[in-house]
């Protein structure tokens, strides 16, 4: 059982992707169907797994059989178990609501095929427990996303389509080159391994700083952390509604995830200097964020500079590194896949049916879509931390944390962070829901029933996460534990060695 | 030994900045193949270099070469070979499409219309 | 090749572009190149070799015969559906691993014995053999569609490009 468990992740969306390329380019509908099957699969398999994990606790299998420093291990904690649940939950709403939404040449286009290798992607990189093999994961969910974002070939999503490219690329050969020093320095590439052996060394250890740093390039590229954020608004604005969604609520999230594990497992020498680091650029990204979710009057811009804001906010709590701080950022980074993704395809709706995404030339739609704006509201709430919605639990201890360990203006920054949160999704709420009445006849006349369920699936998901977050504690505090305390996470070797 | 291979690297990553900092798309996705080739040289040097034995199983070899940052030399190949691939057919894309290899035209919001 | 030349704006040419020499020589080359591609592939597993190489040069071989030809004699010539190679070497890597885990082991635990042949003596048989071929085929299929991709005119319509290793 342990054996089979943590490898259906990663398995059932590369099944999926070859009977769907299998099917031919013809079938659409066969391709709707197959889709949308897996992503259901994929999440009744993922709540198969979170309670495995509470029940029995971190499950591990070893690929080839080959004993665990030497080959690779896929290690499933709760942390995992969870973003692989939210990963799940996210891609069965954003395939349906691509049934209407992505239109058939590019459905044709192996655009299913192509989520499905992304979503394994993903999941491998949740879940392994090899810092090469987590690279591998990163290509395999960088190439399908790189199919994705110039699939269509529009002329805006080449351009933008190719510098994304051209900077994941980049990260991903110094990616190869931290993962160099590292095996240098340590001499393997077990991340559980790395760690037994970090804190069992007791010399200088100060090369470990110099990794660090290689490895917050990388993933500070990835996740759109401060001075790496400048290719974010350009390429995710480039590709349709649900594709969107897709990166802004999963590509990112994978970059903060892997900052969390690497930071916890193997820089805990020097923690005054990487932490440090680490929450500065956390406070700088959010002052960024907050300045472009400000500016722009663009609703998809908004909702992209929103995505900086949150990862911003998670990496303060991971840099804290303590119980209250990573129990907050957990929190804070389940709510955010899920409202993040909610959001892009409740603003991919009003797109769709306005054909328009300036805000300033939208008005009144309170008449024709009530529902739509009160769950925009809803979500503008939970993004920004209104109390029953899990957005405050996420921030409450991870202010709290913040303000305990000293860093006052930090924690301030991110309290008013809230405040430009609800501001700029408000401002949507406002302009585009009441106000004077646009021209009700220039709406277009496109069936939307799925993408209103997606999108409300999402916000109801968020709300009941909200209401049941006391009952999930639990779960959510043994997540944190292996990221705040290591050893846990690390304690599946004893029995090797 | 890995003083000259560490300075190799250093010359093929400068070389793919040189060209990775150009305006023509063409040069840009040489310099990302050269730059891998650079790093995938710092990763062969980091296992160490040493004669040895094939590393597989063989009663007969006594030393054997540390077969890690081979086996991961292999497959940082055969990725970045499939990016090179993909970045190439995008890249021919782009001119024909938006009528330029030029990285400087490539700016703001292209018109769809023309 | 005329038409090849044509098309990237050399409008005078004069000389027939029916090279005799270089269509002969390709298809002999070809033979020997597929045979060392196999041999390669065999030799696999316990020295240097193995599926990906062993595809990378059969797409050379048949790259070679898209140079001495033109795509659409290459086309007659070799009549395979390049998305559907993939698939087929994708699912048959991937068909053999789960396979395997009915043996009750992780995933990717392969099995292997030895056999008993009257001419050749102990011969191993090891299921990696079978993913290997999976490689071969993807690896040979996707580089024959990347080539004849940026190669032909059509490939406006389809820009499905290099996906999964």
């Amino acid at each position: 059982m342990t054996d089979i468990i943590p490898i259906l992740p990663i398995l059932i969306p590369v099944i999926s992707g070859i009977i769907l390329l299998g099917v031919g380019r013809t079938n659409v509908y066969l391709h709707r169907v197959i889709a949308s099957l897996t992503a259901l699969l994929m999440v009744i398999v993922s709540i198969v797994i979170v309670y495995y994990v509470a029940q029995y606790g971190i499950i591990v299998t070893h690929v080839g059989n080959w004993e665990a420093p030497f080959g690779i291990s896929l290690v499933v904690d709760m942390l995992a178990a969870l973003l692989v649940l939210a990963t799940s939950i996210v891609t069965f709403a954003v395939v349906v609501y691509s049934f209407q939404s992505i239109g058939p040449a590019r459905e044709r286009f192996f655009y299913y095929p192509m989520i499905m290798f992304m979503i394994s992607g993903i999941n491998g990189a949740f879940t392994t427990g090899d810092i090469f093999n987590m690279f591998v994961f990163f290509e395999v969910f960088l190439l399908a996303s790189y199919v994705l974002i110039t699939t269509g070939g529009t002329k805006v999503q080449l351009q933008e389509g190719f510098k994304y490219l051209l900077v994941n690329i980049l990260s991903s050969n110094f990616f190869v080159l931290a993962v160099a020093y590292l095996y240098s320095a340590v001499g393997s590439l077990n991340m559980a391994d790395i760690h037994n052996k970090l804190a069992a060394f007791d010399g200088d250890a100060s090369i470990m700083s110099l990794v660090a740093v290689v490895m917050l390039f990388v993933f500070a590229t990835k996740a759109g952390l401060f001075p790496f954020y400048f290719w974010l608004p350009g390429s995710y604005f480039a590709p349709p509604m649900p594709i969107m969604a897709l990166f802004g609520a999963l590509l990112t999230k994978v970059g903060v995830y892997a900052i969390a594990r690497v930071y916890s497992l193997f820089f805990i020498d020097n923690t005054g200097f990487t932490h440090q680091m680490l929450m500065l650029l956390a406070v700088l990204t959010i002052v960024m964020g907050s300045i472009g979710a400000i500016a722009y009057s663009d609703m998809k811009k908004i909702v992209i500079y929103n995505i900086l804001i949150a990862i911003g906010i998670i990496i303060a709590g991971i840099s804290m590194m303590d119980e209250a701080g990573t129990i907050g950022a957990t929190y804070y980074l389940i709510n955010d896949i899920i409202i993040k993704a909610g959001l892009f395809l409740l603003v991919g709706f009003i797109i769709y049916r306005t054909g328009e995404s300036d805000i300033t030339k939208l008005g009144g739609l309170m008449k024709v879509h009530p529902v739509t704006g009160w769950m925009l509201l809803i979500s503008a709430f939970g993004l920004a931390g209104v109390p029953p919605l899990p957005g405050f639990y996420g921030k409450l201890f991870i202010v709290t944390s913040l303000f305990d360990n000293g860093h006052v203006i930090s924690g301030i920054i991110v309290l008013l962070s809230s405040l430009v949160v609800l501001y700029s999704i408000l401002r949507i709420f406002i302009s585009v829901f009441w106000g004077e009445s646009m021209d009700f006849t220039k709406l277009k006349p496109i069936s939307y029933d799925k993408l209103l369920f997606s999108s409300f699936l999402m916000v109801i998901i968020m709300v009941a996460f909200g209401f049941g977050a006391d009952a999930l504690y639990p779960l959510f505090d043994s997540a944190a534990q292996s990221l705040y305390e290591p050893s846990s996470y690390s304690g599946y070797l004893l029995g090797v060695e | 030994m890995e003083i000259l291979i560490i300075v190799l690297a250093g010359i093929l990553i400068g070389a793919s900045v040189y060209l990775m900092l150009s305006k023509s798309l063409l040069r840009i996705i040489l310099g990302t193949g050269i730059l891998s080739h650079g790093i995938l040289l710092m990763l062969l040097t980091m296992g160490g270099l040493k004669r040895g034995g094939i590393p597989v199983l063989d009663d007969s070899v006594q030393q054997y070469a540390d077969p890690l940052p081979q086996a991961m030399l292999l497959t940082v190949i055969v990725i970045t070979f499939a990016l090179t691939a993909y970045m190439l057919v995008v890249a021919i894309r782009v001119y024909r499409e938006l009528g330029t290899d030029d990285v400087e035209q490539l700016k703001g919001v292209p018109r769809e219309d023309d | 090749m005329k038409s090849t030349l044509k098309k990237l704006g050399y409008n005078r040419v004069h000389k027939q572009m029916n090279d005799v020499f270089l269509k002969y020589t390709a298809k002999v080359v070809f033979l020997v190149i597929i045979t060392f591609s196999i041999n390669l592939f065999f030799s696999g597993h316990y020295t240097p070799g193995g599926g990906f190489v062993g595809g990378l040069l059969a797409a050379g071989a048949i790259i070679l015969l898209l140079l001495a030809y033109d795509l659409k004699t290459l086309r007659k010539m070799l009549r395979i559906d390049d998305k559907r190679t993939i698939t087929l070497g994708l699912a048959i890597s991937f068909i053999i691993p789960i396979l395997l885990m009915f043996f009750g082991t992780p995933l990717f635990t392969h099995q292997y014995t030895y056999l008993q042949l009257p001419v050749f003596g102990e011969v191993p048989i090891h299921t990696a053999v079978i993913f290997d071929v999976g490689v071969y085929i993807t690896v040979a299929g996707t580089t024959l569609l990347i080539i004849t991709l940026l190669a032909s005119e059509q490939f406006m319509a389809e820009s499905e490009g290099a996906d999964k290793e």
